[in-house]
């Protein structure tokens, strides 16, 4: 493939972008061609189903791995609260090897317990074993999802308009945001909340309505141009960004304080206006031929080859987007640019110490950052095991005092969608994470995941504390600034 | 009455008593209680139990025992001898959730625990107020205080500090009548009768449930160091810790790993294992500051005298615990190497351990299998793990073979059969042959005292022989992909 030296990256069908404030029409293949739920795709062959997507093909060894040492048990945020070991990492692969070994099928009640499950990867990091859980864990769903035994009308209707409709387009998504937007811009939301209106949700969805989360004027691709050079115009690296979709709409400006941070450390960033989701709600909650559609469209929107490093800002993603290696190794035409993305996918923090970022030299304006305390991402911590660099960021900047948190890696709850669909479970860990944000007696605090943003800005809100929340590479991209 | 029904009845009755959160009995949930931390056994209970009082806990044996249903006992179920695996249609009485710390007397410098407390919040709980809970098995962040009891738990400061019979001051413990009685005081001296409580003490859950335990505590070490030796041989290792021993310097721990055990645990933790050696040797000293200086340099000069290639002293406290957090996860580390890992624990007299390291090296090469060592060098105390794989019956069977001829001569040189992990199922074979059948029929005897109906954790430590519980243990434990029990556990 020959490409000018200033794309790295190929747009995705090429489609007009004259006025990127006002999208083009879907160029997507309509709803009902898109993967069912078993993973097959009719129509246009880009989902497929995989001899990973069940535990009773998965490779044996993989389950044999666990040992049951039970080193995961008091890791296990699900465990410490039931202290019942069928919602401990051991009791599930327990149940995972016994469907594996044909002594129990794929019932609810495995199914229940796989969405109970927050997926934090916590005994990731415990296990002395190197069990890998997060491939179990998505087999284990993907193999609940293709029993069908959680099926009912309302679910099925809600995960395909998420994970089938809005969360494979991204043109759809940003024009439902952009309606949400003027929604919530124009004083209607507020007119809503206060006639209470909200209560026409039903109790489920008027719970969950506070938490909406604030969507930005902007999104990503009206902040940054697809190729930005640094200011001197000395190239050190060549990078992709990754923008995301919820990162996209809710902190588009994340996405430009991280372009920011990266130039000001000699990178040109190659940033493509239209990406697709990165897969990771649909390779964690059981959609496995999606999650493997759309990361072959991710890695169609990137030149990996020439690019030295694809970078993300959101640990969920991440944490994802490193696994495309596994994720597409049957793949012919894929396998290998799957193998050198996960090579190169790099979350900002992990690369931002790699290549030995500049210290700022001014304490960012406006963010009192001299009562601040780090949370943890799990997806950061225990899926990409990078505790070190966030902090090592933060300490760089001028003025930043960092108390520690206690519990720093036990998860807040977000976990995904897992706040909207096992909201006991969420609350019961938010309340957790609070108190500990509590006694540092931080007014800031960072972290580098927008589900855990979203959480903890809405926990604190709700409880009427006023909490700064910030990305890390926000903090640092406001010191280089204010230089 | 089959056990089949008793259970159902029991099942039944204790409805009556507990919330269905408290009392589970669906399939899946059955499946997450079938096995402990040992390899390869499973044993599907009929229902789980969750007493939160010693009250409830009386109530679940006073119906277990009318019922005629046996009880199997289970903390965290981390133990490695099968001792927490359910037979099938047992009721598992978990004690997870009693898991709080009732006193801490600070001038009788004790702790009162119920069972379920992990060891490790004993541990931070009292170190808080100076003090000084020794016994640290491998799983401390896991077990629980009473399955440490139940097993007579060990750990890395066995030699200096002992292990935890050593620091059980009283027990509170239900009968299977649903009888309660608490066996010891808080008094240093006390010949009031029998040492009931020793006899609770490494009973896996065949005498008695334990609800209460009175711990002993120590002050707190005012210093500590740790000495990281790495040597081309074991046998330079082994005369280290003798030559040690023998200049009136007792190390509050002496761990060895071999290239194996090193190669694994250095894959997981990452903290500069070298991976070009025979042994590595950790010898930790601890006390008053200026005790510790003096003993940790001569460990270090008689390190150097025994060979070692180089000895290095942990820089700080966190580089300390790193060290020792890291031989804790051995275990579970060598699973990174092979799918099924079967622990042993020997234990010999620590002047012979040098030559069983050796005895074990050359075993497992008679009989083809893969074996990494490591353990306490200073008690003696031997941790071979066999590497194998399940779906290999032939290799089972060899390392079945290879335990067999490591136990004789374990026994042979005055050892025993195991160090601190108990008999339970797996090692039930092999008990006679180590302390006798007129030991063996003592123990059962006291058994019938306090469990006349056997109801208690039946087939564990020996067979059992009351009218209704003859094999239970052993036509239960199936395991998975055409592997038969036979494979699994010695026959006698």
């Amino acid at each position: 493939m020959s490409l000018p030296s200033d794309a790295l990256t190929n747009p995705v069908p090429a489609r007009p972008t004259a006025n990127p404030g006002n999208p083009p029409a879907e160029f997507l293949p309509p709803f009902n061609t898109l993967p069912d739920a078993d993973g097959h795709v009719h129509g246009h062959g880009d989902g497929g189903s995989h001899g990973h997507d069940s535990l009773r093909t998965l490779d044996y060894a993989v389950i044999q791995q666990c040992m049951h040492c039970g080193f995961c048990l008091p890791t296990c945020p699900t465990y410490d609260a039931t202290k019942k070991e069928r919602n401990s990492p051991r009791g599930r692969i327990a149940l995972m090897r016994a469907i594996a070994d044909g002594q129990m099928d794929a019932t609810k009640t495995f199914a229940e317990e796989m969405y109970f499950c927050l997926g934090c990867l916590a005994c990731t990091t415990a296990c002395p074993a190197g069990v890998d859980y997060a491939q179990l864990f998505e087999t284990a769903r993907a193999t609940a999802e293709h029993a069908g035994v959680l099926q009912s009308p309302s679910r099925d209707w809600t995960r395909r308009l998420l994970l089938k409709g809005l969360f494979t387009r991204p043109r759809l998504l940003r024009a439902l945001g952009r309606m949400l937007r003027i929604y919530q811009a124009s004083g209607a939301q507020w007119l809503v909340r206060k006639l209470g209106l909200t209560k026409l949700l039903g109790s489920r969805l008027a719970k969950l309505e506070p938490q909406t989360p604030q969507v930005r004027a902007q999104f990503s691709h009206q902040l940054i141009q697809p190729v930005e050079k640094p200011a001197d115009d000395q190239v050190k690296y060549r990078v992709g960004l990754l923008t995301g979709c919820v990162q996209d709409l809710v902190f588009s400006d994340i996405n430009r304080d991280t372009a920011d941070a990266l130039l000001a450390n000699g990178c040109e960033v190659h940033t493509p206006p239209v990406q697709a989701c990165c897969g990771s709600l649909h390779g964690h909650n059981g959609e496995p031929g999606t999650a493997r559609m759309l990361a072959r469209r991710l890695l169609d929107t990137f030149d990996v080859f020439k690019l030295d490093a694809i970078i993300t800002n959101a640990a969920g993603c991440g944490s994802h987007l490193k696994t495309y290696n596994r994720l597409l190794a049957d793949d012919k035409q894929y396998a290998e640019r799957a193998a050198e993305w996960s090579r190169k996918c790099k979350d900002i923090n992990e690369f931002l110490v790699e290549i030995h970022f500049r210290a700022p030299t001014a304490a960012p304006a406006g963010i009192p950052v001299d009562q601040l305390t780090y949370h943890e991402a799990c997806h950061l911590c225990h899926g990409q095991k990078i505790t070190a660099q966030p902090r090592k960021i933060l300490k760089s900047i001028p003025g930043l005092k960092l108390t520690e948190l206690s519990e720093s890696t036990w998860c807040c709850g977000s976990a995904g969608i897992y706040n909207i669909v096992q909201p006991e479970m969420s609350q019961q860990l938010l309340e957790r994470k609070l108190k500990h944000i509590d006694k540092t007696g931080a007014r800031t605090v960072a972290t580098a995941n927008p589900g855990c943003h979203l959480q903890i800005a809405n926990g604190a809100a709700a409880r009427g504390k006023a909490l700064h929340i910030a990305h890390p590479v926000s903090l640092l991209a406001a010191a280089y600034r204010a230089e | 009455m089959s056990q089949a029904a008793a259970a159902t009845d029991l099942i039944a009755a204790l409805q009556r008593h507990f919330p269905a959160d408290a009392l589970i009995t669906k399939p899946e949930d059955m499946t997450a209680y079938s096995y402990d931390g040992t390899p390869m056994l499973k044993g599907m209970p009929s229902a789980v139990v969750f007493p939160t009082t010693t009250e409830e806990v009386a109530t679940v044996l006073r119906l277990a025992t009318e019922s005629g249903t046996s009880v199997s006992t289970r903390g965290s179920g981390t133990g490695l001898s099968a001792g927490s695996i359910p037979n099938a249609g047992d009721i598992v009485l978990c004690l997870a959730r009693m898991n709080q710390i009732l006193e801490l007397d600070t001038a009788n410098l004790t702790i009162l625990v119920e069972p379920g407390v992990i060891n490790a919040n004993v541990a931070a709980a009292v170190e808080a107020e100076g003090l000084f809970y020794p016994p640290d098995p491998g799983s401390m962040r896991v077990s629980t205080i009473g399955g440490n009891v139940a097993e007579n738990s060990g750990g890395l400061r066995g030699l200096k500090y002992g292990i935890t019979r050593d620091y059980v001051m009283g027990l509170e413990v239900v009968l299977p009548t649903g009888e309660t009685f608490f066996t010891g005081t808080k008094c240093v001296k006390d010949v009031a009768g029998y040492s009931l409580k020793d006899l609770f003490v490494g009973s896996e859950g065949t005498l008695g449930v334990v609800t209460k335990i009175l711990l002993k505590l120590l002050p707190k070490p005012a210093a500590r160091k740790t000495l990281l030796a790495i040597y081309e041989k074991m046998d330079e290792a082994a005369a280290t810790v003798s030559a040690i021993i023998a200049n009136k310097i007792i190390p509050c721990t002496a761990e060895f790993m071999d290239r194996t055990t090193i190669k694994c645990v250095e894959d997981y933790a990452h903290i500069g294992l070298p991976l070009d050696c025979d042994a590595v040797l950790i010898l930790e000293s601890d006390g008053h500051p200026a005790a510790v200086d003096d003993e940790a340099q001569k460990m270090e000069a008689l390190c150097k005298q025994h060979g070692a290639r180089s000895v290095k002293l942990a820089a700080d406290l966190e580089e300390a615990t790193k060290l020792m957090t890291a031989r804790r996860m051995a275990i579970p580390a060598m699973a990174r190497v092979a799918p099924t890992t079967i622990l042993e624990d020997a234990t010999v007299p620590r002047s012979r351990l040098a030559e069983m390291v050796r005895f074990v090296q050359k075993t497992a090469e008679k009989y083809n299998i893969q074996v990494g060592t490591f353990g306490h060098f200073g008690d003696g105390n031997l941790h071979p793990l066999f590497l194998a794989n399940e779906l290999k019956p032939d290799e089972i069977h060899r390392v079945h073979e290879a335990v067999g001829e490591i136990f004789d001569h374990a026994v042979k040189i005055g050892g025993t059969i195991s160090g601190e992990h108990g008999i339970g199922l797996t090692k039930k074979a092999y008990l006679p042959g180590a302390i006798g059948e007129l030991n063996v029929r003592v123990l059962k005897e006291l058994k019938r005292v306090f469990d006349p109906k056997g109801i208690l954790n039946p087939g564990k430590i020996f067979e059992a022989d009351q009218p209704g519980m003859e094999g239970t243990a052993t036509f239960t434990h199936t395991i998975t992909r055409g592997i038969t029990p036979e494979h699994l556990i010695p026959q006698t």
